[in-house]
C-alpha cells in the first residue's frame, strides 16, 4: 500500500539530488537543470497532498508551478545566451567581478 | 498491487535519471536524462488521480521546456566540458550543513498541523479536469491572470534579451 509518506519521501529524495546540483555546479545550464528538479520534486508533493486530503489547492500550486517555470527558463535563456556572446563560456566563475 | 509496482518503477527512475542530470559533465547528456525524468513524474501525476497535470507537465515540461533549452544550446559550444572546481570547501560544508537542518525541519514541519481541512473539495462524479476548470476560474481568477500577464512579460524578455545583435556572429561580439 503506497501511502502520502512514500510520495513526500521521494519528493524529499529529487529535492535533495536538485540541492546537490544547485551547490555543486558551476555550469550555468546545469545549474538551470538543477532548478527544474527542485520545482519538480515540490510538484510531487503538492499533488500527493492534494490526493490524500482531497484537496484541490495543492494542484492548483503545482499549476501555478509549473507557469512559473515556463517564464523562468524564458527569461533566464535570453541571459544566458548575453552572457555567452560577452564572455564566451557559460561558467558560472566568470561572472564573479568582486574578489572577496 | 499495481500501484505500488508503478509508483516503485518510476521512483528508482526519476531518481536515477536525475542523478544522471547533476553529476554528468556532457549537456547533452543532462539534457536527455532531464527530459525523461519530466516523462516519469508525469507518471507520478497520472497515478494520484491528477490526469490534467499530467498532460501540462507533458506539454510544457518535455514538450515545452526541453525543446527551448535545446534551442538555447544551439547558441552556445554545449560539448566543451567546464573545468569545475570548488575554491572553498568551509563555505561548501556549511552550507550543505545549513541546508540540510532546513531540510529536516520542512519534512517535520506537517507533524504539528495535523488537522488540516479541505479547502476545495473535488465534486463528486466530476473529472479531474472539470474540477480544476472550476476552482480555477471562480476561486483562483486573479492569480491565473497575473501568472498571464508574468508569462507574457517573460515572453517579451526572451525576446528582446536573445535576439539583441542577432546578425552579428558570436565571435565579433565578444570583445
Amino acid at each position: 500500500m503506497i501511502t502520502v509518506n512514500h510520495y513526500l519521501i521521494v519528493a524529499a529524495i529529487l529535492f535533495v539530488i536538485g540541492m546537490i546540483g544547485v551547490m555543486r555546479r558551476k555550469n550555468l545550464l546545469l545549474l538551470f537543470f538543477s532548478t527544474e528538479i527542485l520545482l519538480n520534486a515540490a510538484n510531487i508533493g503538492f499533488v500527493a497532498l492534494s490526493h490524500y486530503l482531497n484537496d484541490l489547492s495543492g494542484q492548483m500550486f503545482a499549476f501555478f508551478i509549473i507557469a512559473i517555470a515556463a517564464s523562468e527558463v524564458a527569461v533566464g535563456l535570453g541571459l544566458l545566451i548575453l552572457l555567452y556572446k560577452r564572455k564566451n563560456t557559460v561558467d558560472l566563475d566568470v561572472i564573479q567581478n568582486m574578489h572577496g | 498491487m499495481f500501484e505500488a509496482i508503478a509508483f516503485y518503477t518510476f521512483s528508482a527512475l526519476t531518481i536515477v535519471l536525475f542523478y544522471i542530470t547533476v553529476t554528468t559533465n556532457n549537456a547533452l547528456y543532462a539534457l536527455s536524462a532531464l527530459a525523461a525524468g519530466m516523462i516519469f513524474i508525469s507518471g507520478f501525476f497520472f497515478l494520484l488521480g491528477a490526469e490534467f497535470l499530467g498532460v501540462i507537465q507533458l506539454i510544457v515540461y518535455s514538450g515545452a521546456v526541453m525543446a527551448m533549452y535545446a534551442f538555447g544550446m544551439m547558441f552556445f559550444d554545449s560539448t566543451r566540458v567546464i573545468k569545475e572546481k570548488t575554491h572553498s570547501a568551509k563555505t561548501v560544508f556549511s552550507l550543505s550543513g545549513l541546508s540540510a537542518l532546513l531540510l529536516v525541519a520542512i519534512l517535520t514541519a506537517p507533524i504539528i498541523s495535523d488537522n488540516v481541512t479541505s479547502l476545495f473539495p473535488p465534486i463528486e462524479g466530476v473529472g479531474n479536469t472539470e474540477n480544476l476548470g472550476y476552482v480555477l476560474f471562480t476561486k483562483y481568477l486573479v492569480p491565473f491572470e497575473l501568472a498571464a500577464v508574468m508569462l507574457l512579460v517573460a515572453m517579451i524578455a526572451g525576446i528582446v534579451l536573445a535576439s539583441k545583435k542577432m546578425d552579428i556572429p558570436l565571435e565579433k561580439d565578444a570583445e
